[in-house]
């Protein structure tokens, strides 16, 4: 229990990488506070996560002001948080040819935006503590690039440029800032693609098959323990073999 | 109850690892204490905290002084 009485914040953690991760950092000892955009998603997290002493909560990591606003409560209810999991996430794809503006600004605020907004939220509370965790879930789409997904791709790649910013600046406060950037997983958001790609996908993996959720939240848990001190402002690659960076 | 100078001659000398004997009215944060940028923010927050007060980026850029900072309070506490 490598984790015991830490705070961690989790978003999007209703369903999926997020759910996973939730339970595992919950599983080492840590008070997991995880985040949905729905009520019924808040509620489900929280009949998950109440015995370890966890919450659900409501996040809409887009509205102005709802990242600020949860994290302060959250922090006045569990005291500050110690490990910050930025994990939501929405696709938008569509060839650049027809992708709209709408689609652009949507990936970058969700999926951007959102990661500066909450790094910054926990930030103070990390400082004072001089002990932090941040792990940023990436994509190996925003290392090998992707038809279709210019936009995640783009937002996933902000965000390992913009961890390693944030490492540099915080690593003298032994706060530490990483990725982990998950290839093709078997979630809601890959089975929403077409058969045929998933089939094409399954053959660039050297392993040979889709990767779990638990595979994330093990490298994820991996980083947010002291097992893992010395290491920040990396990105840590879970595909299977599908890209060698 | 201490007074304000005294306040925060504390809060530098804790944020800043240094004695509180080094720390004069006319010390620079950064030339004097060896303050890096993040601990003059992290001093700024410290102060913040200490006096209960808010205080904007733009006035906080201009506090590099001890003196500047019991300046910025003193002036702003008896509001």
């Amino acid at each position: 229990m490598s984790l015991q009485g830490k705070v961690a914040l989790v978003t999007g953690a209703s369903r999926g990488i997020g759910a996973a991760i939730a339970d595992h950092l919950a599983a080492e000892g840590a008070i997991v506070i995880g985040t949905a955009t729905s009520e019924a998603g808040a509620a489900t997290i929280g009949d998950r996560l109440a015995a370890q002493g966890g919450a659900g909560r409501v996040l809409d990591v887009g509205q102005e002001g709802a990242i600020e606003a949860l994290v302060d409560e959250v922090e006045k209810a569990f005291g500050p948080v110690a490990i910050l999991v930025n994990n939501a996430g929405i696709t938008r794809d569509g060839l650049l040819m027809r992708m709209k503006d709408e689609d652009w600004d949507a990936i970058m605020d969700t999926n951007l935006k959102s990661v500066f907004k909450a790094s910054k939220a926990v930030l103070r509370g990390m400082m004072k503590a001089r002990w932090g965790r941040i792990i940023n879930i990436a994509s190996v789409v925003g290392a090998m690039g992707n038809a279709g997904q210019a936009n995640y791709a783009a937002a996933k790649a902000g965000i390992m440029g913009f961890t390693k910013s944030m490492a540099r600046e915080v690593g003298s406060r032994n706060i530490t800032v990483n990725c982990v950037a998950p290839g093709f997983i078997d979630t809601d958001m890959t089975r929403a693609l077409p058969e045929a790609q998933r089939e094409a996908l399954v053959q660039q993996i050297a392993l040979g098959r889709l990767g779990e959720a638990k595979d994330i939240a093990d490298a994820v848990g991996f980083l947010a323990s002291d097992r893992a001190a010395y290491i920040t402002g990396q990105t840590l690659h879970v595909n299977g073999g599908m890209l060698m960076p | 109850m201490e007074n304000i100078e005294q306040r925060v001659k504390k809060i530098v000398a804790e944020q800043l690892g240094v004695n509180e004997a080094e720390v004069k009215n006319e010390s620079s944060f950064v030339d004097d204490l060896g303050a890096d940028s993040l601990d003059t923010v992290e001093l700024v927050m410290a102060l913040e905290e200490e006096f209960e007060c808010e205080i904007p980026d733009e006035e906080a850029e201009k506090i590099t002084t001890v003196q500047q900072a019991i300046d910025y309070v003193s002036a702003h506490l008896n509001k």
